[in-house]
């Protein structure tokens, strides 16, 4: 990769400690930033995990700020007894590590108690957790062990000093990974959290290819682990789970390079690639997909006669901002403004990194202030952002779309193709629509 | 270490960024880590705010703490001061800064900002909460802003009627109201209104709207209003200590309670008590409404509820017959809890059932006002116990906060929002305030459309045996309530900590279960409200041995009664033979009963 200076007109300007041009690769414009970022911590992930494994439960150790957060960003309208909580250290916990393991094991043993369901504790570790080093890996074994025969308890850190949304899931799916046995069964292994019902159409799909078998991580049961091993071929449906990536590679596994499956050609290219890692032929694969890609693309035009032309600026959210970008260029017709991603992972993204048109200016990392700067001097058409910025940016005359949508609803596959494009033309639709003279 | 599932009330910083959104010309530097910047959609979500509020987040990294965090924090401190130019700064911590201890105050104090007020906040974390924050932040604020007008110790006391002397109305500032307060903008506008009428001025509202300036008015007042004593008590308490400010203390949320608070500010400002007489000294405009105000404080105040407001007249009038003890149950802060079972008892002649806070400072009042109610106050942060008192109580109204809302759905029982913590509905476009004359207009319209009208309740009294007429006919606003029916029995059940196993435990074979089973066994006799009170029986707990059953004729006469009705007499049925020892109930105890509570 070579690694040259920018001379983007935006670094003069902008140019201040903790921000700063970074390199071009691909013909792309690289810019990295440091400073306030409006991104969800990896907490954030378990408003989805625990509705995928209704059998496990997802105990923060933490502060009323994480128990805050993760229930502001839930949103009241999942309230019932959450399969999460937090465990809210005291100033007597702060005080002595022992007393804190102590507290732990008691309000463990509280909630087992109460929730005899469940048969996978994910201890979560947090800001102050990890600040205050309490191990909760230790932990977690320890309560393995007193618990044993009844509950797994396993550990992951969703803090925000070291995860940002997404990574969350990523870290989680990392906790499980020794739990999996071994095996060198040929499977597709589909990598990362996706709606039951995308789910169920890819495993039909796959199954008419001729892919021999599929499995999926995480399982719908915590206690049904796929196995991993030399005939494992891995396909990650979400671009955010690079240490579960590795990991698997570790494991034996083969990683299947795709796109990801937003969009029409994404999806297809995803699952052309995936039936191609089992040496499937182009016959088999185009009598599958070629009416998907033919509905899918039906399905889209309307959409894009709305987005075609229409400028967009994408803010850091979750790590899906690079494979929206390239489905919003290329089967839309958006022209990029700013791709913001929280980091950068080339490996994962390299197929969809060389899709994106020339110049594409990518920016790693965030100093919020500084990139509103940019929306405000550019100008785009529509931004794509977090809640807490959304109504703002509004205010001051833009179109936004709330990205936290992106990450709870089914937009993965041919068939969503047509619904992934409408979530972005409505906002605009709605523009147009309302009139107060 | 607590655990918690839904909390009522959010970290103490975030009670600092309400006080500093609240505000123009106020910026908070927050030393944070990732994530906590999730805070800002409270306010541009749940408030609709059209701005961000004005918080930076240092947003300190794992990678940062070996370094210094420090630096950190004066590279966000001088960003900020530079970028957004402040009237005044505050500057604090999250929980995990709180750990390691940079000391942004101190850090930004020694940055050379000059004259610019900068307020050091410590709010610990790990023992306080969002409304004590709230209130720290205000009285640290003003306290700052104040400290160069201090009177010398022995200093006299201001009069609060100095306004005479002085040739002018009197003037009070209205302290307290907050962005994510309950209502707050509306309370604002309608007491102000309240205040002109009595030819009363408002010198400052604070924190809403206020600017640094406008804070270092507030000694020019004659007193201070406690609106909102959860976020103010604190402040106001200090103004009287430290400035000799009256405060007047009385929160006007109801009609009893409005008339009390003019006749505290009439005596507190020492405004004309009467129409006959007139203060010497009174010039100008403040006169004629001053002397309204006194004569409120004296003889007229029992008549001018009457006349300003419809709620005594909306619950005199015939068709709020039906709301006559109406079981309530009541959760909420502390002022709007107190407040509402007073207004549900005296002024709309409900039978208050249940009433708690989450508001463990305010415990003493609301235990205090649940007394005078012969109830044991519920004071805990703990939704699942709410929930469990709310289904025990078997109310037929729940007046609480968005968690009573989300229990009193599952549980199938109308709900009306009182207080915080709040929902983006709860924050509606039309002017709906709680406090003064309208406000009592609005708590009447909002707290009696959930039930059934009183008209219909009679008509389908009346008409119940036509055949047209199918059980389980619901008021068009009860709507939704009978096909949620089926599943609040499994919600409520595990909803329960307690009684969740033993319900299962003892299942069919047990006595306690027989409500659910004939539940089960006529289904198209289960109404929404039945279901209800019966869960409510089903989730108080394992049923001790020698639970009354239902015997066929009882269960059938039982059948005849209107439904609505149908779950109260079931339940003082219950009460009343197992008070009694019996085994069995049959259409003769029903009669029994009946006869028994109607004495």
């Amino acid at each position: 990769m070579v690694v040259t200076p920018t001379s983007s007109p935006l670094s003069a300007a902008t140019a201040q400690p903790g921000q700063a041009p970074l390199a071009s690769s691909q013909g792309l414009e690289l810019r990295r930033e440091n400073g306030q970022r409006e991104v969800f911590c990896g907490l954030t992930s378990i408003v989805w995990l625990h509705r995928r494994m209704p059998d496990a439960f997802f105990l923060v150790v933490g502060s009323r700020t994480c128990a805050h957060l993760v229930q502001s960003a839930a949103g009241v309208m999942i309230f019932a007894e959450p399969r999460f909580g937090t465990a809210i250290l005291g100033e007597r916990d702060l005080a002595g590590l022992a007393d804190a393991n102590d507290e732990l094991d008691r309000l463990v043993a509280d909630l087992l108690q109460r929730r005899p369901e469940i048969r996978t504790l994910f201890l979560v570790g947090s800001c102050p957790s990890e600040v205050i080093k309490l191990d909760l890996a230790k932990a977690a074994e320890r309560l393995t062990h007193s618990h044993r025969g009844r509950v797994r308890v396993l550990n992951y850190s969703g803090s925000g000093i070291e995860t940002t949304f997404t990574q969350g899931e990523d870290n989680a799916l990392l906790a499980l990974l020794p739990l999996m046995p071994a095996s060198d069964e040929e499977q597709l292994l589909i990598v990362g959290t996706l709606a039951d019902a995308v789910e169920d159409r890819f495993m039909a799909l796959f199954g008419r290819m001729g892919v021999p078998l599929v499995r999926s991580l995480p399982p719908r049961r915590s206690t049904d682990l796929p196995p991993v091993g030399k005939g494992t071929r891995v396909l990650l449906a979400q671009p955010f789970l690079s240490g579960t990536a590795r990991a698997l590679v570790h494991r034996g596994a083969s990683l299947v390079e795709a796109p990801y499956p937003f969009g029409v050609e994404g999806s297809r290219d995803w699952m052309a690639a995936a039936a191609a890692a089992f040496g499937i032929g182009a016959e088999p694969v185009a009598a599958v997909l070629d009416p998907l890609v033919e509905r899918g693309r039906r399905a889209l035009a309307p959409h894009r006669d709305k987005l075609a032309g229409k400028r967009l600026f994408l803010l850091p959210d979750s790590q899906m901002e690079i494979p929206l970008a390239r489905f919003l260029s290329r089967e839309c017709g958006m022209e990029l403004v700013e791709v913001g991603v929280p980091y950068l992972d080339r490996q994962l993204m390299a197929a969809d990194l060389a899709l994106l048109p020339a110049g594409t200016r990518i920016c790693e990392g965030q100093d919020v202030e500084l990139q509103l700067e940019r929306v405000r001097a550019e100008r785009p058409d529509l931004v794509v952002c977090g809640l807490g910025l959304a109504n703002p940016l509004e205010a001051e005359g833009f179109a936004t779309k709330w990205s936290i949508e992106l990450v709870f609803s089914p937009i993965h596959g041919c068939d969503q193709a047509g619904d992934l494009a409408e979530l972005f033309a409505r906002p605009l639709s709605r523009r147009a629509l309302l009139s107060f003279a | 270490m607590e655990l918690t599932l839904w909390t009522y009330e959010g970290p103490p910083h975030v009670g600092a960024m309400r006080i500093a959104a609240s505000m123009e010309g106020v910026h908070y530097v927050l030393h944070a880590p990732q994530g906590d910047t999730y805070a800002d959609l409270l306010f541009t979500m749940i408030e609709r705010r059209n701005r961000r509020p004005p918080v930076t987040y240092t947003t300190f990294q794992a990678r940062d703490l070996g370094g210094d965090t420090a630096e950190l924090v004066k590279r966000s401190i001088a960003q900020a001061v530079e970028r957004f130019q402040p009237e005044a700064l505050l500057v604090g911590e999250s929980c995990t800064a709180e750990l390691i201890q940079d000391q942004p105050g101190a850090l930004a104090a020694g940055m050379g900002f000059g004259d610019l007020p900068i307020v050091s906040l410590e709010l610990p974390a790990y023992s306080k909460k969002e409304n004590w924050g709230a209130a720290e932040t205000f009285y640290q604020l003003v306290r700052s802003l104040l400290k160069n007008q201090l009177p010398e110790p022995g200093a006299a006391k201001p009069a609060p009627s100095r306004w005479r002397q002085e040739g002018r109305r009197p003037r009070v500032n209205l302290l307290g109201p907050s962005l994510l307060g309950f209502r707050c903008r509306d309370d604002v506008r309608e007491v102000t209104r309240l205040l002109a009428e009595l030819g009363i001025d408002v010198a400052v509202t604070a924190p809403l709207g206020s600017r640094p300036a406008d804070l270092m008015r507030i000694p020019s007042a004659d007193a201070n209003v406690c609106l909102y004593p959860e976020v103010a008590a604190s402040v106001c308490s200090w103004l009287e200590r430290s400035f000799g400010m009256a405060t007047v203390k009385t929160v006007p949320i109801g009609i009893a309670a409005t008339e009390a608070f003019l006749a505290e500010l009439a005596q507190v400002l020492d405004l004309d008590p009467g129409p006959g007489e007139t203060g010497a000294s009174e010039t100008g405009a403040g006169k004629a409404g001053a002397s309204k105000a006194g004569r409120a404080a004296t003889n007229g105040a029992a008549g001018l509820g009457e006349r300003a407001s419809r709620l005594p007249w909306y619950s005199r009038s015939v068709d709020s017959t039906y709301l006559t003890g109406k079981r309530v149950f009541i959760f909420g802060d502390a002022t709007h809890a107190v407040a509402a079972a007073r207004i549900a008892s005296k002024e709309l002649g409900f039978e208050v059932v249940g009433l708690g806070s989450y508001s463990r400072e305010q415990a003493r009042e609301v235990r205090a006002a649940a007394k005078e109610l012969g109830l044991e106050a519920l004071i805990t942060d703990d939704y699942l116990a709410v929930e469990q008192a709310m289904a025990e109580a078997a109310p037929e109204l729940v007046l609480g906060t968005q968690m009573e809302r989300h229990s009193a759905k599952r549980l199938g029982i109308p709900c009306a929002v009182i207080s915080t913590p709040l929902h983006v509905q709860d924050v509606p476009a039309r002017f709906s305030p709680q406090m003064g004359w309208e406000g009592a207009n609005v708590i009447f319209d909002s707290w009696v459309h959930p039930l059934m009208m009183g008209l219909e309740e009679h008509l389908i009294g009346m008409f119940r045996h036509d055949f047209e007429f199918v059980d389980g006919h619901r008021s068009h606003l009860g709507d939704g309530a009978p096909a949620a029916a089926p599943q609040a029995a499994p919600a409520a059940a595990p909803a329960d900590p307690a009684a969740a196993p033993a319900t299962v435990q003892t299942g069919p074979g047990g006595a306690g279960s027989a409500a659910t089973a004939t539940l089960v066994a006529e289904p198209a006799l289960a109404t929404a409200q039945e279901t209800v009170q019966d869960n409510g029986l089903a989730a108080a707990g394992p049923s001790p041995q020698g639970e009354p059953h239902w015997s066929a004729d009882g269960e059938a006469e039982l059948a005849k009664i209107p439904f609505f009705v149908r779950g109260k007499v079931r339940r003082n049925t219950e009460t009343f033979a197992r008070e009694r020892g019996m085994a069995r109930i049959d259409a003769e105890t029903l009669y029994d009963a009946k006869a028994h509570y109607s004495r």
